[in-house]
């Protein structure tokens, strides 16, 4: 059985990923100054230029920090399950790109650290009354993706 | 320049109050500096009014008496108080006007704030999948600096005893049971590093003060305080600030605090080996640790030893958050800086009560810190 999934917003990564387009945050860049921005912006914060194009952000970078969510946000803005699990979030370094706020697949901050390397997934983090799952982007510790990717070659 | 004193301070106390609308709070509030300055209503020739929850705080006038008075409405996020309290002075400083008033109120519902992150100007996915939080940023922020600077958890946990503790002595704080370190690191983890325990609430309160020319002071009182400088910035490209999907790489760039507490000291004439006494924004206990060294107070990383050795209690050799601070007083917005500048002035005129700081401060100083990412330094003197 296969299960319906839909991104939580168009524009935000590649949908759906698949091998000739591979997830990617989907960017923009300046083109006056060169400046990346993340979600995509149409007015540079730096040199003011209306004019960009757009850019797909590495797939890898670094933990800069992180924290986690032990408590269910207001609803709304958020629309996750009412059963709450708790998430972490964090901030990852894009090298030469920027610093992208993320839920982290990893909750337990014992196993995360400032530093470590960390690639790009997707989470359902919501599943609708239909069953669609709402898919966002997310971060998991490389060590944590490897794993999970032979795990499933293996089954 | 014509210089801006401080002559009279009203705080409505800071809690729960059912029933009792901000408007009313901040009318006792009025009440009271006025009260303390000596002076009427009617005397009053221009004011600024801050509010978060109330749409035209302005309208507080309907209470106090509708005497044609400008008064005018402002918000800066949590920075308001400190809006309101540099534009009242620089309506004297300009010759505007004689007499002016600073006013905070605010009435805020139980628990964290929630909004539509488009009031923020940004998109929707970013609240829907959880990341919309400003506890988020403190956590993350705190977690930052405690690997770069050796801050420690119990570190975390003694600003914030420090600040209940000092809430207790204070009649007007809405936390005031004291608690030590250990119960406090034994409250639920709510943002990794952050406890329950570590973090202020909103809640509901008022303050006002009144101002005056310098050179009119001696008609009202014998123990009028300077408003030497006032600073606001807002945040620089580079700076990691609270509400931000991402940021540009590159070399680190200071926060807005960094910033203001510059400009306010320059402005003042007064650097930060002069302050006698400090408040400064504790969102929570991560965010007093860092606002010390944003404020130049002290060298990065310095805290964990100062706050061992009990430099910043009452008593220490730069007490911080004498009143309790937002952990012990709660946030209303609107209200809080004047909250913080209140306490200042009872410490500078030597009225604290159990709270008194020993010796014979002339200096005192204040700063906000909110989303986003907008700072406010008042420095005081006598
Ligand atoms: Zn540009």
């Amino acid at each position: 059985m296969t299960t319906a999934q839909r991104p939580v917003a168009e524009g935000l990564f590649t949908w759906p990923p698949s091998a000739s387009e591979p997830l990617r945050l989907i960017g923009s860049e300046c083109t006056a100054c060169g400046l990346v921005s993340f979600p995509a912006a149409s007015d540079c914060v730096r040199c003011a230029s209306d004019e960009s194009k757009t850019r797909l952000l590495a797939d890898s970078g670094t933990l800069w920090t992180y924290t986690t969510q032990n408590f269910r946000p207001p609803s709304p803005p958020y629309d996750g399950p009412e059963t709450f699990e708790p998430y972490s979030v964090g901030y990852v370094e894009l090298p030469g790109e920027l610093l992208v706020e993320a839920r982290l697949t990893e909750p337990d901050p014992g196993k995360l650290r400032i530093g470590q390397d960390m690639r790009l997934t997707l989470v359902p983090y919501a599943v609708r009354d239909d069953g669609t799952e709402v898919m966002t982007f997310a971060f998991a510790p490389v060590e944590e993706s490897a794993q999970a990717e032979s795990a499933e070659e293996a089954s | 320049m014509t210089e801006a004193v401080i002559i009279g301070v009203g705080l409505h106390p800071f809690g729960r109050f059912p029933g009792k609308p901000a408007m009313d709070m901040g009318a006792d509030a009025v009440r009271l500096a006025l009260a303390d300055a000596g002076v009427t209503w009617p005397q009053i020739q221009g004011g600024y009014v801050g509010s978060f929850e109330v749409a035209n705080p302005d309208a507080i006038v309907g209470k106090l008496g509708l005497t044609g008075v400008p008064l005018r409405g402002v918000f800066n996020g949590c920075a308001t108080a400190g809006t309101a309290v540099a534009l009242a002075a620089r309506a004297i400083e300009t010759g505007e006007h004689d007499l002016t008033i600073a006013i905070g109120l605010d009435k805020h519902p139980r628990g964290a704030f929630a909004a539509d992150p488009s009031v923020a100007g940004i998109p929707s996915w970013y609240g829907q999948t959880g990341l919309f939080l400003t506890t988020h940023f403190f956590g993350m922020k705190i977690n930052r600096y405690m690997h770069d600077h050796g801050i420690s958890h119990d570190t975390l946990a003694r600003v914030a005893s420090k600040n209940f503790r000092n809430a207790a002595g204070n009649e007007k704080a809405w936390r005031r049971t004291p608690l030590t370190p250990a119960e406090i690191l034994a409250s639920p983890v709510l943002n990794h590093p952050l406890r329950q325990y570590m973090y202020c609430g909103p809640d509901e309160g008022a303050a006002a003060l009144v101002l005056c020319r310098a050179d009119q002071a001696h008609k009202y009182t014998s123990t009028p305080v300077r408003i030497r400088s006032t600073s606001l910035r807002s945040r620089r490209l580079g700076a990691f600030e609270v509400q931000s999907p991402s940021f540009p790489v590159g070399e680190p760039v200071v926060s807005p605090t960094v910033d203001a507490a510059r400009d306010a000291y320059e402005r003042a004439g007064i650097g930060p080996e002069d302050v006698d006494v400090a408040q400064l924004q504790d969102t929570d206990a991560g965010s007093e640790i860092i606002h010390m060294a944003e404020n130049g107070l002290c060298k990065d990383g310095e805290q964990e030893r100062l706050i061992a050795e009990g430099a910043t209690e009452i008593g220490g050799r730069l007490p911080v958050n004498t009143d309790g601070g937002l952990l012990g007083n709660g946030e209303p917005i609107g209200a809080s800086g004047l909250r913080q500048i209140h306490e200042i002035v009872l410490q500078l005129r030597g009225t604290a009560g159990t709270r008194q700081i020993p010796g014979t401060p002339r200096v005192g100083y204040t700063h906000l810190y909110g989303a986003p990412g907008v700072s406010a330094v008042t420095i005081l003197s006598t």
